[in-house]
Formats: structure tokens, C-alpha cells, sequence
């Protein structure tokens, strides 16, 4: 199981259109990945739960990966937040 | 039956500028009704659920289709809609709902699905952030096409006359990307905000729109002459030739200044020469980044943080604070956002300070006079501002400096501050530029002395002629002697320019006189290389910049030397080269 934290970078939290590609990164692995926001945990292959999170620029989020390819999900979910920005 | 109507006008939210005149086409979406029926046994759940799946499936087909349409077209906007609308079709929480109503409360795909859109609805409806409560349109999309699907409908496809006005309850975002823009010459919505994808679609394209027309429906029939005004945000209906006369006038002047502004807004500033020049920006809050870019600004030259300390009843804590920087971080990205420590005073309403009322607020106790004196308040927000600047690039500077002990005791604040965050660990812009505003006199006079100590001037023409001239321009009396072009004013800018290049720092200039296209050849001549204005002069100074070159300026320079009055400099700076 993989934890990480970060900083939501882009000014107006996460948009439609990053969402998708969320979703659709975490798609192609089969580790479970979760996404939690204050109090709330959400799994990060709904669009719908994604958006519902309401997340903005400068939110605290943390990523739970777990499965049998979590290091790779892992990396390619970093890349994915850290390129978040406007 | 026929009657003449007058004329009458209907208000919504301007979301698109431009004035369209043309016959209204007016849509309105289909009411989806419960049925009510309830599923009689687990055969009967389990075909239901069968038929969801396989409507999501048809659903899908359909989006891919006009996704591969859309490629060929080369729209993009339209392209980012259909792919998360894909997302939705097939979300894994959309399925789940609607199967838990099917299978436990026996009820229809049809309703059930209708119960779980309207639920989502109301979920992003209730939303406190504008752009996630217009997404509920995008859901709202997403379960009428799978609706539709379930109900064995094709979808229908409409004809737009060319140059109709579209009136519309509401557009969804799939109504959007059909609608045939070559055609269309604006729209108007009863719903829908600034965040709607019919808002975005019609500013990329430049298609005047306006959202928000309350009870817009109920006003018009389809084929009357409307005209629609997307800057004033609203819609004219049954226009007599007089009011479109007007408005075809407007037309043609707003398509003159988007060619204009067009034109200027990608190109550098750049002059004849080939000299670079920096066009920033003064700015509030974190909105007006919108109209910075929209202009060409390059970045933020002056932000002020006033706005975070006025109107209210208290100090802003830490957080509040930071939580306003990191949002203007953000927004600006890799681009300089130069942050002007509070300049208040008597003047201004923070009661909460409790400053007393003075005789003359701007010879008094303000700006870093107070900082310096109330070093708690100074030190939040230069933690906000520190803390803030590990997500942006930014500058600070510090205001009314009127002395290099000032500026010693500033800096020595900020550098308590730069390792109080240190020691406890949290992150902060390494690369953070420390200068100072000059507008007092005196610190153009010591202008070599202060330029020991920081990183960069910025010129505050405001303030500086006032104290200059001795003039309060908001006393009419005296208004008349308040001059940018007056010699002492100009002496001491061009002496603020010389001394920064000869200790090698950065000087830039945001007072208004950085706005006067007038003034532009004469600043660029001193040698000034940064200009700071409010957004909308943006364009007009770089087309200043880009019609001179770096001799004309000089020119005007040595020319404006040698007078001694302030129109006679005007005059040599209004003379064409």
C-alpha cells in the first residue's frame, strides 16, 4: 500500500477535464485508489465522486494505492498532481 | 392573430461580448416525466437493469461517434465535453445507484435513473463554488442521453437558420457542441451562469451571449427580431429601427476594438528597435488576473493588499491572508506578481486598527509607518505572503519609504520572519525579491543611498506628484496644478531610472503616469523598462511601445529637458516622430 500527499496546485481545484484524465489514468491499473479530502474518501474512478469532492486550489489531499502494480500507479498519479496546474 | 407589441428589454448576465440582431429560434428542453410502474418480480429487476447497461452502451456509441465527427472538425472545446461526458455515461457510482433502486425499491431503469440524475443535480446545485454548480448541467446531459436511449429515441437533430438569436431555457452541454455556430449569431439562456459550458463555448468562439434572462421565455415567440447586447448583458426584444440603428452602430465600433485589441494582445512589446519592454499590471484580488491576461499583461507590477484589510471588523489572520496570496500564486503561475505591503491610513476605514483621525492622513501615520510600529500586524502578512510565494514567483516591496533606515528595519522584520518559517519547517519562495516604492520625495532624492539596499525600485507616481507639487488633486481648487509632465516631477523619475541602472537594479514604474500613453516615449527615453498600468491600458501602451523606437524616445527626452513647463513637455511628447 502506497500513501501520498499533495497540494492542489491548479487555482480552481480539479476541473472537468482534469478529472477525466484522472479517472481514466487510474483505469488502466488494477490497484484499488482512493482519494481522501478532510473527512471524505472517495474512490478515483468516479468522475462523479471526483467532482462531488469540490476540491480547490491550495486543498490538502491524500492518495491511498493499493494493488499489485501501486508502484507504478503510484508514479504515474504523481506526475498527474504535479502537472495540475492552471 | 397579429398585434403590435413594443418594444421592452430583458436583463440577464453578460457572459459573451458582441451584439447580435436577428429572428429569435427558440429551444426548449423536454420535460422527463416518473412513470411510477413497479417491477413485479427478480426477472423482471434483473431485464431492467440488462436494459440500463445496454442504453449506457448505445449512449456511449453515440458520444464516440460524434467524438470521431468532432476530431475530423478539429474542435476542441467540443471534444474535452463529449470525453467527460463519456466519463459520466460510465460511471461506476451512476451504475451503482441506479442498480440499488432497481433492485431495491423495484422501480423502472427509466425512474430510477431519473430519481439518481435528479438527486446528482440537486447535489452539484448545491454546491458553494460557481464552476462545480454549473456542472450539474453536464450530469443532467448524461442521464437524458442514456433517457433517451432507454426509450428506444434517436437523437433529433435541428436546423439553424443562418444569423438566428437561439433562446433557450437552458443549453446543455451536448446542445452546445451540436448547435451549428457558423450560424448562429448569439444566444441567450434562462439558466446558466458565466461557468456553463454554453458560456465558456460562446466566449472561445466569439459569439455574444448573454445567460440568466429570467422569464425569458415567456416574452418571446419564435422568429421576432431581437437584438442581444453580451457586454451590457441584455436583450432587446421587437427593436424599432431607431434602437437598431444604434445597436448596428455598436456592432461595428466593438468589432474594431476586439480586431484592435486582437491584434496587440499576442504580439510583444517590443519597440522599433528591438527594446523589450515589461507591461504588468495593477491589480486587487485574485479576479482581476482574468482581465490581466485578456490584455496582454505579462504579470502583476503592484498588488495591492488593501482590499484584504478594509470593509470589515477585524484583523485577517494568517490563514486568510495566505489563503488570498496562494490563490493569486496560482492563478499567475511562473508569471511576477510584485506584492505591495498595507498602505493604510487615516484615510481608510480598518476601525479595528484603531488609528485616530488625523488632520492630513497622507503626512501621517500610514503604510509602513504603521508596520514598523505594530510589527504583529506587518509580520502576518509577511508570513502569508512568504508561505504564499512557494507556489508562485513573487516580489515584495514596501511603501512610503522615506528613509534607508526604514528600509533597514523592513527588511529586518522580513528576515525574523524568513527564519521563523525556517525553523519550524515550512516552505517558502527562496528566490523572493525585496524593494521599495519611491513616492516620497525624499526617497528620490537619496535614491543612490536606497538603492544599496534592495532589490528593485518601483516608481509610485501617484503619491510622488502629490508631495512633490504639494497639490491634493481631489481639491478642485488645486486639481488644475497637479501635473505628471511638471520638470521637478519628471527630474526626479528620470534621476529614480539613472540611479537603479547605475547600482544595477531593476526599476519599474505603477502609478498612473506608466498608463499615459503620452508619457510612454518620454519614460522609455529616461530608460525606464517596466511599466505597471491598470489592464485595460495595457494595449494601447504597447501599441505606444511598438510604433517608437529607442532614438525617438531619447529624442524626446533631451528635447524635454531644456523646458520649463509642463504643457511645453506635453506638447514635444505628443509631437510626431
Amino acid at each position: 500500500m502506497i500513501f501520498k500527499e499533495y497540494t492542489i496546485l491548479a487555482p480552481e481545484g480539479i476541473h472537468a477535464r482534469p478529472a477525466t484524465a484522472l479517472v481514466r489514468l487510474v483505469k488502466k491499473f488494477k490497484s484499488g485508489i482512493s482519494l481522501k479530502k478532510g473527512e471524505k474518501t472517495i474512490q478515483l474512478n468516479s468522475l462523479l465522486n471526483i467532482l462531488a469532492l469540490s476540491t480547490k486550489g491550495g486543498d490538502l489531499v491524500s492518495v491511498v494505492i493499493d494493488g499489485e502494480d501501486e508502484a507504478e500507479a503510484a508514479s504515474a498519479i504523481d506526475v498527474f498532481f504535479k502537472d495540475l496546474t492552471a | 392573430m397579429t398585434t403590435t407589441k413594443e418594444p421592452s428589454r430583458i436583463a440577464g448576465i453578460g457572459v459573451s461580448p458582441g451584439i447580435a440582431i436577428g429572428p429569435a429560434l427558440v429551444v426548449r428542453r423536454e420535460v422527463v416525466a416518473v412513470t411510477g410502474i413497479t417491477l413485479a418480480n427478480a426477472a423482471e429487476v434483473a431485464a431492467e437493469i440488462g436494459r440500463f447497461d445496454e442504453a449506457v452502451s448505445r449512449s456511449v456509441a453515440e458520444v464516440d461517434g460524434l467524438i470521431a465527427g468532432l476530431t475530423e472538425a478539429g474542435n476542441d472545446e467540443g471534444l474535452d465535453i463529449l470525453e467527460t461526458q463519456t466519463e459520466f455515461l460510465t460511471d461506476p457510482q451512476l451504475r451503482a445507484d441506479v442498480v440499488q433502486q432497481i433492485e431495491e425499491q423495484f422501480r423502472t431503469a427509466h425512474d430510477a435513473l431519473v430519481g439518481v440524475t435528479d438527486a446528482l443535480v440537486q447535489l452539484f446545485l448545491n454546491m458553494d463554488d460557481a464552476y462545480m454548480r454549473a456542472r450539474h448541467a453536464d450530469v443532467r446531459d448524461a442521464g437524458d442521453r442514456i433517457l433517451r436511449h432507454l426509450g428506444g429515441r434517436a437523437r433529433q437533430t435541428r436546423t439553424y437558420p443562418e444569423g438566428c438569436i437561439i433562446v433557450a431555457d437552458d443549453l446543455s452541454p451536448s446542445d452546445t457542441i451540436a448547435l451549428d455556430l457558423t450560424q448562429v449569431a448569439g444566444f441567450a439562456t434562462q439558466m446558466g451562469g458565466p461557468t456553463s459550458h454554453a458560456a465558456i463555448v460562446a466566449k472561445a468562439r466569439g459569439i455574444p451571449a448573454v445567460v440568466g434572462c429570467v422569464a425569458l421565455l415567456d416574452g418571446i415567440k419564435e422568429g421576432e427580431r431581437l437584438v442581444l447586447d453580451g457586454q451590457a448583458g441584455e436583450l432587446v426584444l421587437r427593436p424599432d429601427d431607431a434602437t437598431t440603428d444604434i445597436y448596428r452602430e455598436k456592432q461595428q465600433h466593438f468589432a474594431e476594438q476586439s480586431a484592435w485589441l486582437k491584434s496587440l494582445r499576442d504580439v510583444s512589446a517590443v519597440t522599433k528597435d528591438g527594446c523589450a519592454v515589461q507591461l504588468l499590471a495593477n491589480i486587487s484580488e485574485p479576479a482581476d488576473l482574468d482581465q490581466v491576461f485578456e490584455n496582454g499583461g505579462e504579470g502583476v507590477g503592484l498588488l495591492r493588499t488593501e482590499l484584504l484589510f478594509l470593509g470589515r471588523d477585524s484583523l485577517p489572520d494568517e490563514e486568510e491572508q495566505f489563503g488570498f496570496y496562494q490563490k493569486i500564486a496560482l492563478k499567475a503561475g511562473k508569471r511576477p506578481v510584485t506584492i505591495r505591503t498595507i498602505d493604510i491610513g487615516g484615510d481608510k476605514e480598518a476601525p479595528y486598527l484603531g488609528l485616530a483621525r488625523e488632520e492630513n492622513p497622507f503626512l501621517g501615520y500610514r503604510a509602513i509607518r504603521i508596520c514598523l510600529d505594530r510589527t504583529d500586524i506587518f509580520k502576518t502578512q509577511l508570513r502569508a505572503v512568504l508561505r504564499a510565494s512557494a507556489f508562485g514567483n513573487f516580489n515584495i516591496m514596501f511603501p512610503m519609504i522615506g528613509s534607508v533606515q526604514e528600509v533597514r528595519a523592513a527588511k529586518a522584520v522580513l528576515q525574523e520572519v524568513r527564519k521563523e518559517l525556517a525553523e519550524e519547517g515550512v516552505p517558502f519562495g527562496a528566490e523572493m525579491q525585496t524593494g521599495i516604492m519611491i513616492e516620497i520625495p525624499a526617497a528620490a532624492v537619496i535614491a543612490d543611498l536606497l538603492a544599496k539596499e534592495v532589490d528593485f525600485f518601483s516608481i509610485g507616481t501617484n503619491d510622488l506628484i502629490q508631495y512633490t507639487l504639494a497639490v491634493d488633486r481631489m481639491n478642485d481648487q488645486v486639481a488644475a496644478l497637479y501635473d505628471g509632465f511638471h520638470p521637478a516631477v519628471l527630474r526626479l523619475i528620470a534621476r529614480v531610472i539613472e540611479e537603479a541602472h547605475r547600482a544595477g537594479i531593476h526599476v519599474g514604474m505603477c502609478g498612473e503616469l506608466a498608463g499615459d500613453p503620452h508619457a510612454t516615449r518620454l519614460l522609455l527615453g529616461m530608460g525606464l523598462r517596466s511599466f505597471s498600468m491598470s489592464a485595460v491600458s495595457i494595449p494601447r501602451i504597447k501599441q505606444q511601445v511598438r510604433e517608437t523606437t529607442l532614438t525617438d524616445a531619447q529624442c524626446i527626452f533631451e528635447a524635454a529637458k531644456g523646458l520649463d513647463s509642463a504643457d511645453e513637455i506635453r506638447a514635444v511628447c505628443q509631437s510626431v516622430n
